[in-house]
């Protein structure tokens, strides 16, 4: 019996200096462990902001018990349903009926019907050459007043090709019909969450008049479908981007991308695009004084580097989709940030990544999924001030900040909030045992 | 349609099953999975994650491994990992497309003993069949592979010995005879507890409660299989004079050491109100063998069991005043247990897939939603995971007993609280 806990220093296979590292993949493949810490999102997370629609997954046992149990825990059982496939099915060939009479089946005994389906396949429909378009085509004539959703649960595709959450991503707004475009108004698409009140797109655009439609703000099929109003579509998660592009050409619309990002100069840029748009729809408008946003973003993390001193800092990539852009504006503020968990390097950050590895090249960077990160030590003697979920579970750092996936943080407000939480984080201890094994950080969690 | 299921979840599948078997082993359990499988498991099915550490990973399979059928990057990835962490064994699952492809787990399993030089098994998972399936062999695994290695054993507190056959492989003819005379002056009879997992029992603490209840009734517990106990303890095994299956989990590895050292064993859960019966059933077991020869024999079939081992079997059949739902052992030993405190027919609901000869005069084997549905339709009062309350008549009554194999943590802290009280009462 192996006991409690992480008691091991591990070799070099778990951990590089950033000036040793390579771009995009500073560690070796391998088998791959799982952390306890829960709080991203999965896709069935992200498939119930559709509103008054239904899931459904046809899939094996060992599949759909982490389906049908995320739904579980955030109290939406009422809005998942599945369908079995078993061996026979496999050697019979006759996953495509199966699959046809399984989601008429549950779809009939539905209390009531929804407004949409998002109807999983999975690896299996794949590898048998499942006739999908027939699947479809059959369900969609049997229930034409149902939008069906082509989502796909397929993992083992993910290395060579889009991820299920990025096809995901793209499904889910298939349903949202191609409308006359209101002037007045401004979609965000692609997040799970919604921008923070003063997030800088959200201040811009409705500064200046601009509804902001955003797709984890819809409550009803109606305000969902009204996304497509939106006379400029915009995408700030990194996972968003594949679906939404396409989306905002079959719409017809605009699209910006508008990754979240620590860098003032990418900030201002973004936002000089996201203005020019914005003047294109409705003449004059007014912008931020970038200045002013940038000296009250130094003043907060001034602020925050008095209170957290020169305490360690360790990251993770699950707090934020651009890890290495935090970390770079930390150690230019003077933070002591040791160390970044992450298992791979994003594209959009390999600007970043050669600037540390040039100019702060002891800087750690540790995977997260490395067999031998089970047996890792996971405690410090000394405060640890953790940026993520996976940080503070690595480091053992109950000073953690508890977010996912960048939240609603965006622009210079994120900068300014990102300091606010590292201190909230630094002052108040969290029990991460209770926090962080939750699943869909922002969801209901009824563990 | 039976596969068709509006809004009860499934139960714990057969992959997962393994993990939770093998935990606390110092085994190195590796699913051949691309993703999902790990995060599921450790998730739902797993309540030790957080703070127990044990060697559980997958292999990441991609599609383009998966077509070409490169085996070779598994198996450097996993001696790769072994090199590092040395585990006690490796264990090898398969997920759902490997098994469609026909992976040869049985030949990666040797090569790997030879690359490494640490036993390595595989156990028939597809991902397709339920966690008693895949724990149950796991488990089996163990009994063939580490059990009664060149030990004496003594059983019954006896001075005599005996030899057990180490070279006996199960399933082979068994010529083997250990013959021992063992009347024990201790009158503190051993046992082994099999089919012992989270899933079924929840945290540590409740095995702590069932092993005290039976120590109570002055029996010796050699090994619980396999929650609380290491490996090495678990070789032991061959020491108990008789087997204790507590859940339907422990039946293959139960037949494995009958096979291999004669071990008789005896089926069902030591439940409050239920102790006494199967502490006589067992002491009745334990005499009747006491002074025989005991024969290695041939296993026919991991999974047999006969009437006469079941304890809770009851031929009594009528109309139920009491609906119990979930696995065969443990909810069978509790219908007998209300049956014998307040004399009110119970029956239970099976879903799960294994059940032959499990199930008492009454019960019903039964899968899938809607035929779960149905079969609730008449039922009074319904004991059972809380997750099935949306398919249950509204005129019932519902008492709540959370199974972790079906609704996983949600209802963790619940079933401490239920069991902290009694922590108190039986220590």
């Amino acid at each position: 019996m192996l006991k409690r806990i992480g008691i091991r220093a591990i070799s070099e296979k778990t951990e590089v200096t950033i000036g040793e590292a390579s771009f995009p993949a500073p560690f070796q493949p391998g088998l791959e462990f799982n952390s306890p810490a829960h709080g991203n999102w999965n896709i069935v997370h992200t498939g119930m902001l559709v509103p008054e629609a239904q899931q459904i997954y046809v899939c094996a046992d060992n599949c759909m018990r982490g389906v049908v149990l995320t739904a579980a825990e955030m109290n939406a059982v009422e809005r998942f349903s599945f369908v079995i496939v078993e061996e026979k099915d496999l050697l019979g060939g006759n996953l495509e009926d199966i699959t046809i009479e399984g989601v008429t089946d549950v779809l009939n005994r539905l209390p009531k019907k929804p407004k949409a389906v998002l109807l999983f396949t999975v690896c299996l429909h794949h590898f048998l050459g499942s006739d999908l378009d027939r699947i479809y085509g059959e369900l969609e004539s049997r229930f034409p007043e149902i939008f069906f959703m082509r989502c796909f649960m397929d993992p083992i595709m993910q290395k060579t090709g889009p991820t299920p959450d990025q096809k995901l991503r793209r499904a889910m707004y298939d349903a949202v019909p191609e409308a006359e475009a209101d002037p007045g108004c401004v979609t965000l698409l692609g997040s799970d969450f919604v921008l923070d009140a003063d997030a800088d797109i959200r201040r811009i655009s409705e500064h200046n008049g601009f509804k902001l439609r955003e797709t984890a703000a819809c409550e009803t099929w109606e305000e969902y479908q009204k996304l497509g109003e939106g006379s400029l579509i915009i995408d700030c998660y990194p996972a968003g981007k594949f679906g939404v592009q396409q989306q905002a050409e079959r719409l017809g619309r605009p699209f910006l991308y508008l990754p979240g990002s620590f860098d003032y100069e990418e900030i201002q840029w973004q936002e000089e695009q996201l203005l020019e748009k914005l003047k294109e729809l409705k003449g004059e408008i007014t912008g931020p004084d970038i200045k002013k946003e940038i000296r009250f973003c130094e003043e907060a993390l001034s602020h925050a580097k008095k209170i957290i001193g020169d305490t360690p800092i360790a990251l993770d990539y699950l707090f934020h989709p651009r890890p290495l852009g935090l970390a770079k504006l930390l150690l230019t503020h003077g933070f002591k940030v040791e160390s970044i968990y992450l298992d791979s390097i994003s594209p959009e950050e390999k600007d970043v990544f050669f600037w540390l590895k040039e100019n702060v090249p002891e800087l750690k960077l540790i995977s997260t999924i490395r067999p031998e990160m089970r047996v890792r030590t996971r405690c410090s003697e000394n405060k640890i001030l953790a940026i993520g979920q996976k940080a503070a579970w690595f480091t053992g750092s109950r000073n953690f900040v508890n977010m996912v996936q960048g939240g609603g943080l965006y622009g210079f407000d994120g900068i300014r909030r990102t300091a606010q939480l590292m201190i909230e984080a630094f002052e108040a201890e969290k029990d991460p045992e209770d926090l962080i094994v939750r699943k869909g950080w922002g969801c209901e969690s009824c563990i | 349609m039976r596969q068709a299921y509006r809004i009860i979840p499934i139960y714990t599948a057969d992959v997962s099953g393994v993990c939770s078997a093998l935990y606390e082993l110092g085994g190195m359990t590796v699913m051949h999975d691309p993703s999902g499988c790990n995060s599921t498991y450790n998730t739902h099915d797993e309540i030790r994650w957080y703070d127990q550490d044990s060697l559980i990973f997958i292999s990441g399979l991609t599609d383009i491994d998966a077509i070409m059928g490169n085996d070779e990057k598994f198996l450097q990835d996993i001696e790769d990992a072994t090199e590092e962490l040395q585990p006690r064994f490796i264990a090898l699952a398969s997920s759902p497309i490997p098994f469609m492809n026909g992976t040869d787990f049985p030949g990666l399993a040797r090569a790997l003993t030879v690359g490494t030089g640490i036993p390595a098994f595989s156990v028939p998972t597809s991902g397709m069949h339920d966690y008693v399936y895949g724990a149950g062999l796991a488990l089996a695994e163990i009994a063939k592979h580490f059990t009664g290695a060149g030990e004496e054993k003594n059983k019954g507190g006896s001075e005599h010995s005996i030899k057990t056959n180490d070279e006996k492989i199960p399933g082979s003819t068994g010529k083997s005879v250990k013959c021992v005379g063992i009347k024990s002056e201790m009158n503190r009879r051993k046992l082994n507890l099999l089919g012992v997992t989270p899933l079924d029992f929840g945290p540590q603490s409740i095995v702590d409660i069932m092993k005290k209840r039976l120590e109570n009734q002055g029996w010796e517990i050699i090994s619980t299989w396999a929650m609380g106990d290491t490996l090495e303890t678990l070789a032991k095994a061959g020491e108990a004079d008789v087997n204790l299956v507590v859940s339907s989990v422990g039946i293959p590895a139960a037949n494995v050491l009958k096979g291999k050292f004669g071990t008789p064993f005896l089926v069902g859960t030591p439940v409050d109100g239920y102790v006494e019966k199967i502490s006589d059933a067992l002491a009745e077991m334990a005499e009747k063998v006491t002074g025989e020869c005991r024969i290695s024999e041939e296993i026919p079939d991991l999974w047999k069991v006969t009437p006469d081992q079941v304890i809770y079997i009851s031929t009594e059949s009528s109309q139920p005043d009491i609906t119990v739902i979930g696995e065969p052992v443990t909810m069978g030993s509790l219908a007998a247990a209300i049956e014998y405190k307040y004399e009110k027919k119970v029956q239970l609901l099976c879903p799960l897939e294994i059940t032959e000869g499990l199930l008492r005069e009454g019960d019903q084997a039964i899968r899938g939603e809607e035929s779960i549905e149905e079969g609730l339709k008449t039922a009074k009062i319904i004991i059972a995971d809380p997750l099935y309350r949306p398919i249950c008549p509204e005129t019932a009554r519902f008492y709540e007993l959370p199974h972790i194999a079906f609704s996983g943590r949600i209802y963790l802290r619940k079933i401490k609280e239920m069991y902290a009280h009694n922590l108190i009462k039986t220590t």
